[in-house]
């Protein structure tokens, strides 16, 4: 498989076209706009969180295939964790796609699709994208609330 | 001139990238050195390599007299009578902020205006914005038409008594629109306004002559016309920059120093403080002595060749949207466009992948982005070496993108 096969698959390109979760969440427990200043990719997260877990991922945003595939393969993912269980996933996803081997491929799932964005260096900040500002939100979240 | 022999005094254009031919579209961002300059830099560095203007030893003098003899090149490419009001500086956006600093934070005041363009880039945007933000003045912009122009009848509203500054760019970006200069810098006069030009777009692309567009500032930059990076220039008019207060203070700046007050050098060394980037100088006079040798008449008609033929090509896929004039004529060599709704960096990977170097973003010009209702764009930008088969291989590479996304 070329290099940009391996980039584009099909489930990445499957989420850019028809995204999960895609709408905004009305008096969401965190929401947060952020953008990255380099490419113009942004979005906005919704997290309903309720006694320490994600009932609900809404997401509204433009960009890349990559960044939106990526925020919205995340919605589907993180509703049910424990806020802890999603700081987990989200740390993996990320040391994933800092070129570290894949260290728990079950709770990837279709996430690993997206390590072939490991090849493109200046397009790892677009697959981050909605995850950093997961959590973020969250570090918000419970600096408001307490953890 | 024959573009295809112009090539080969490029070696960075030899080489495969992704398995395929490097096609460079991105010379709007930077372009590339040929091997007159590479060799220059090179052979400055072993024979005369020396700091400017303080060494009285024969090397300081060889690497002095290289180093104004450059900015004597740049004047005469400018046609600025004297080498006075030419000050070499890192880049076209220091140059912008040294006008911004060093005359608007003490000539603007509250309820003044800065006037702008929507096309502008960040570099003569922010700049002003920052010297607003200390002075109490605000910014206006200029709104750019549906075609990519600038609409002069609102211009003409805009400008008034409070007009202190009109700040637009020689050549968009991210349209390729060559503004009228010397229109609008005879209008700004008559309100009273100076007048500040970008012409980082401008300079490599076409004969530019200062003194006909009668602008006050105009800044450049080297590594868009085959310098190297890390040298731009401003030139100023004379009266003004000796009237300014310096921008840094240091080294080469002064006439004298005490500890509590200092007397400041005659312009343009009051306004290169610390040692200036002299071997970047070197290369810029060589660059500035290949592209006369082509000659700029030709410069000009090859790029308005290729950009025609690029904007026939792009016109006949479907789903294109072309940004900004769709005649080659009358702007500068580069295309704007978006192709269906395939975010422009998803296009720019795959087109790397088919060793096709364009540029895709926002080209530093967020709020044009915002008026043309995109958040990006694909950019292909053309240069003495393109031909027309970089255009089709470009044009190939899209078709990929289309069926990759379909």
């Amino acid at each position: 498989m070329s290099d940009l096969e391996d980039l584009y698959k099909e489930v990445i390109l499957d989420h850019y076209r028809t995204p999960r979760n895609r709408a905004k969440i009305e008096g969401a427990d965190v929401h947060l706009h952020r953008d990255n200043p380099l490419c113009g990719d942004e979005i906005d997260l919704y997290v309903d969180i309720e006694d320490g877990r994600v009932t609900n991922v809404g997401f509204e945003g433009r960009g890349c295939s990559i960044s939106q595939a990526s925020v919205s393969m995340m919605t589907e993912k993180l509703k049910g964790l424990s806020i802890a269980e999603a700081e987990e996933l989200a740390n993996t996803f990320k040391s994933m796609m800092q070129g570290e081997d894949a260290k728990d491929e079950d709770a990837l799932g279709d996430l690993l699709a997206l390590q072939g964005v490991q090849k493109y260096p200046v397009r790892i900040k677009c697959a981050l994208l909605g995850w950093n500002t997961f959590l973020e939100g969250v570090k918000i979240h419970n600096e408001k609330h307490g953890s | 001139m024959d573009a295809e022999a112009i090539r080969k005094d490029f070696p960075v254009l030899f080489q495969q990238v992704n398995g395929h031919p490097l096609v460079y579209l991105d010379n709007g961002a930077t372009a590339h050195r040929p091997l007159s300059v590479i060799d220059e830099v090179k052979r400055f560095e072993e024979e005369d390599n020396s700091n400017v203007h303080r060494s009285v030893h024969t090397l300081g003098q060889r690497a002095t007299v290289l180093f104004e003899g450059a900015r004597t090149k740049l004047a005469a490419l400018l046609g600025v009578p004297e080498t006075r009001g030419l000050i070499f500086t890192k880049s076209a956006t220091e140059s912008l902020n040294l006008v911004a600093y060093a005359w608007g934070r003490h000539h603007l005041t509250e309820g003044d205006e800065v006037l702008i363009t929507e096309m502008e880039h960040h570099s003569n945007i922010v700049s002003w914005q920052l010297a607003c933000k200390d002075t109490g003045a605000v910014i206006r912009a200029i709104p750019v038409d549906e075609n990519g122009i600038l609409d002069l009848a609102e211009y003409e509203r805009l400008l008034s008594s409070r007009t202190k500054v009109v700040a637009v760019t020689h050549v968009s970006n991210v349209l390729g629109t060559i503004n009228p200069i010397a229109e609008m810098a005879a209008k700004a006069h008559e309100a009273g306004a100076i007048v500040v030009c970008d012409g980082a777009q401008a300079v490599p692309h076409m004969a530019v002559d200062i003194p006909s567009l009668g602008c006050d500032f105009y800044a450049g930059t080297g590594h868009k016309m085959c310098a190297p990076t890390g040298i731009g220039f401003l030139w100023g008019r004379e009266s003004i920059l000796e009237a300014m207060e310096p921008f840094h203070g240091g080294g080469d700046m002064i006439l004298d120093v005490w500890i509590d007050h200092s007397t400041y050098n005659d312009i343009p060394y009051k306004f290169e403080a610390g040692t200036p980037p002299i071997s970047q100088a070197v290369g810029l006079s060589t660059a500035i002595d290949y592209l006369n040798n082509i000659g700029w008449d030709a410069i000009r008609r090859h790029e308005v060749e290729i950009t025609r033929y690029a904007l026939d090509r792009l016109a006949a896929l479907p789903d294109i949207t072309v940004y900004g004039p769709k005649d080659a004529n009358i702007k500068a060599g580069l295309v704007s466009f978006n192709i269906g709704d395939i975010h422009p960096h998803d296009v720019g990977t795959i087109l790397d992948g088919k060793g096709v170097a364009i540029r895709a973003g926002h080209h530093c010009a967020k709020p044009l982005m915002r008026k043309l209702g995109v958040g990006a764009t694909n950019r292909a930008s053309f240069y003495i070496y393109n031909t027309h088969s970089d255009v089709d291989a470009l044009v190939d590479a899209l078709e990929s993108c289309r069926e990759m996304f379909g």
